[in-house]
C-alpha cells in the first residue's frame, strides 16, 4: 500500500448563521480504513459527512482527496463535472433511508446497473451479469432482479443500496446511519455483510452512527462529536474500552446492558 | 410593420405581435446554434388549449411569411380536427396559402409524424411537443435534469431502455424514442413513432420543436446527425408491418390500425394520408380500396 492518506481533512467548519454545524475538524483517512463518527443527535455528525462528501459546502477548511493517479485534489476547487464524476465512480454514499439512495420506480437490476451505464457501459448482457453478480454478493436472490425496490423489505433495500454503490468499485464509501431503521437481527446480518465487503474490497469508509455497537463492529478508528466539536478520537477499541473525555465516558456508560 | 390590412385588421400578421415573434425567433436561432438544446422562451397564451399544439403554433407564427405555403398534419393526417383547426387559424390570421401536399409546402407543422415523402432543403418541419425533457420520468427535478444535460450525464436514459429489455425482452419504447443530436444533447423527438427517427438523421429540412406549456424550443438544423440510443447487444430497430396499406398497397410506411366491426375486423392504412392519396392517384391499389388497380 501507500504511505499517503486517501482523504485529508483540515479545519472543516460549517456554520448555519450563528449556529455551529461542526467546528474545526481535522483528520486523515487512510486507504482501507473505516472511520466511525459517533455522537448524539444534533452533534454535527451528518453535517460533517455532508461536507466531506461535497453535498454541503463548508464555511471554511479544505478537504483533499487522493485521486487514482496519485495526485491530491481539493474537493471544493474541483469543477462540478469532476466532482459528480467522482461521486458516481470512485465514491459511494449509503443513505440512512434507502429510498433516498435508490430509484424506487426502476427494477433492482437497473438500480445496480445505473452507475455502469453512467460511466458508458452500453452492453445489456454485461450490465445484467454485473447486476446479478452484485445482487448475489449482497444476498439478494437472483430472481428478484426485475422487481422494484418498493417490493423489497427494509433490509433488502439497504443491501440493494450498498450493491448499487459498490458496483463501480469505489475506493471511499460514506455511510449515514447504514443500519438506522432496521431491527436488530437484520442489523446484525447487514453489519456482517458490510464488514465482509469492506475487508474483501479494501474499501475506506466513513460511517456516521449513533450506535456504538456499529462503530465497534465496523470501524478501526472513531471520532466522538458533541455540539459540533470533536471531543475524543482514537482507535475504536481504545476509545470504547478506555474513554478519556467525560462525554465519551457518559456515552459508553449509557449503553444498555442486556 | 407588416400588419395584414385586408380583412384581419384586428390581428397582427400571424396573430403574435412583432416583439413576441422577435423573442421567439431569437430562441429559435439559439436552438439552431446548439442542436438539441432546450431553449427557454416566454410562451404566450394562444387561442387554443394547451395540448393542441400551442408551442408549434407559436414557432410557426414566428417563422411564417406571406409567401409561405403551410401544411398541417395530425398523426400524419391532413383532415383531423387538430390539423384542420390550425390550418384554418393560419389562413385566417396570416392569409397564407395552405396545402396538403408535402412537396408543395414550405412549412409543415406536425403533431407526431414525419411525412413519408423525403423532405427537401428549404422546408421547415415544426413539431408540437408536449414534454420536451427526455429525462423527465426518470428524474423529476428540473434543476437536476438541466445539470445532467449540461454535464452530459446521460446514463439515466439507458436505465429506461434497460428496464424495457428487462421487462419485455426487447426495447419496448415505440414513441418519443430518445435520440442523441450531433453527438451531444439527448433529445426527445416529441411523441413521433420511432419509425420516424431515422428520417431525422441528416434531414435536408430544418426541424423546429415547440413546447408551449413547458416553454421550451429546440431544433435540429439540416444535415445534423440524429442517433437513436440503444445497447450494443440490443440495437435500435424501427417498427415493421406484416401487411401493406389496405388502400394503396404501400410498404415501408407507417400504418394505422383501424377497427372495422365488432367481430375482429380490422384494416391497416397509411398514417400519412397525403402519401396514400398520391399513391392511389398514380394507380396503386390495396386489397380494400374497392376498385381494381387502374391501368395507368
Amino acid at each position: 500500500m501507500t504511505d499517503e492518506p486517501l482523504l485529508r481533512v483540515r479545519s472543516i467548519s460549517k456554520f448555519y448563521g450563528n449556529r455551529i454545524g461542526c467546528n474545526d475538524i481535522s483528520f486523515d483517512l487512510w486507504p482501507g480504513e473505516v472511520l466511525a463518527v459517533v455522537g448524539e443527535s444534533g452533534s454535527g455528525k451528518t453535517t460533517l459527512l455532508n461536507c466531506l462528501s461535497t453535498r454541503l459546502l463548508p464555511t471554511s477548511g479544505t478537504v483533499s482527496y487522493r485521486m487514482r493517479y496519485g495526485a491530491f485534489h481539493d474537493l471544493y476547487r474541483m469543477s462540478e463535472a469532476e466532482r459528480r464524476f467522482l461521486m458516481r465512480t470512485d465514491w459511494g454514499f449509503v443513505h440512512q433511508n434507502p429510498s433516498d439512495g435508490l430509484r424506487m420506480t426502476v427494477s433492482a437490476g437497473a438500480n445496480v446497473g445505473e452507475r455502469l451505464m453512467a460511466v458508458g457501459q452500453r452492453h445489456y448482457g454485461d450490465i445484467r451479469a454485473s447486476a446479478t453478480d452484485w445482487l448475489g454478493r449482497v444476498e439478494i436472490s437472483e430472481d428478484r432482479i426485475d422487481d422494484q425496490p418498493r417490493a423489497f423489505s427494509g433490509g433488502m433495500r439497504q443491501r440493494l443500496q450498498i450493491a448499487r454503490n459498490l458496483v463501480t468499485g469505489p475506493r471511499l464509501v460514506f455511510m449515514d446511519e447504514p443500519t438506522g431503521g432496521l431491527d436488530v437481527s437484520v442489523q446484525a446480518r447487514l453489519l456482517d455483510l458490510l464488514r465482509g465487503l469492506v475487508h474483501e474490497l479494501g474499501l475506506s469508509a466513513i460511517v456516521v452512527t449513533h450506535d456504538l455497537a456499529v462503530a465497534r463492529l465496523l470501524s478501526h478508528r472513531m471520532i466522538v462529536m458533541k455540539d459540533g466539536h470533536v471531543v475524543e478520537s482514537g482507535l475504536t477499541d481504545r476509545v470504547l474500552d478506555d474513554p478519556q473525555a467525560p462525554y465519551t465516558q457518559l456515552l459508553v456508560s449509557s449503553i444498555l446492558q442486556v | 410593420m407588416n400588419a395584414h390590412t385586408d380583412n384581419i385588421a384586428q390581428y397582427n400578421f400571424a396573430y403574435l405581435d412583432e416583439q413576441t415573434k422577435r423573442m421567439i425567433r431569437r430562441a429559435i436561432l439559439k436552438a439552431i446554434a446548439i442542436p438539441g438544446y432546450q431553449v427557454p422562451f416566454a410562451s404566450r397564451e394562444m387561442p387554443m388549449p394547451y395540448g393542441w399544439g400551442t408551442g408549434g403554433v407559436q414557432v410557426t407564427a414566428s417563422v411564417i411569411g406571406t409567401d409561405d405555403v403551410l401544411k398541417v398534419i395530425d398523426q400524419g393526417a391532413d383532415d383531423t380536427t387538430n390539423a384542420v383547426s390550425i390550418r384554418a387559424f393560419f389562413q385566417k390570421v396570416a392569409n397564407v396559402d395552405v396545402t396538403t401536399h408535402t412537396a408543395d409546402a414550405t412549412i409543415i407543422q406536425t403533431r407526431h409524424r414525419i411525412p413519408e415523402e423525403p423532405l427537401k432543403a428549404g422546408q421547415v418541419l415544426v413539431y408540437q411537443v408536449p414534454i420536451p425533457e427526455p429525462l423527465r420520468f426518470l428524474e423529476p427535478r428540473e434543476t437536476e435534469t438541466r445539470k445532467m444535460h449540461a454535464l452530459e450525464e446521460y446514463g439515466l436514459m439507458h436505465v429506461k431502455l434497460y428496464e424495457d429489455i428487462a421487462q419485455h425482452g426487447h426495447i419496448a419504447t415505440t414513441f418519443a424514442y430518445p435520440v442523441k443530436v450531433e453527438g451531444r444533447y439527448v433529445m426527445d423527438p416529441s411523441p413521433t413513432p420511432k419509425f420516424d427517427n431515422p428520417k431525422m438523421h441528416m434531414s435536408k429540412a430544418l426541424q423546429l420543436f415547440g413546447a408551449g406549456r413547458e416553454k421550451r424550443i429546440y431544433a435540429v438544423p439540416p444535415y445534423t446527425r440524429v442517433e437513436s440510443l440503444d445497447f450494443e447487444d440490443h440495437p435500435f430497430e424501427i417498427q415493421t408491418f406484416d401487411e401493406p396499406c389496405a388502400l394503396c398497397g404501400g410498404t415501408n410506411v407507417y400504418l394505422d390500425e383501424v377497427v372495422l366491426d365488432d367481430r375482429g375486423g380490422r384494416m391497416f392504412v397509411c398514417s400519412d394520408t397525403d402519401n396514400c392519396e398520391a399513391r392511389r392517384a398514380s394507380g396503386h391499389r390495396g386489397h380494400l380500396s374497392g376498385e381494381e388497380a387502374a391501368t395507368i
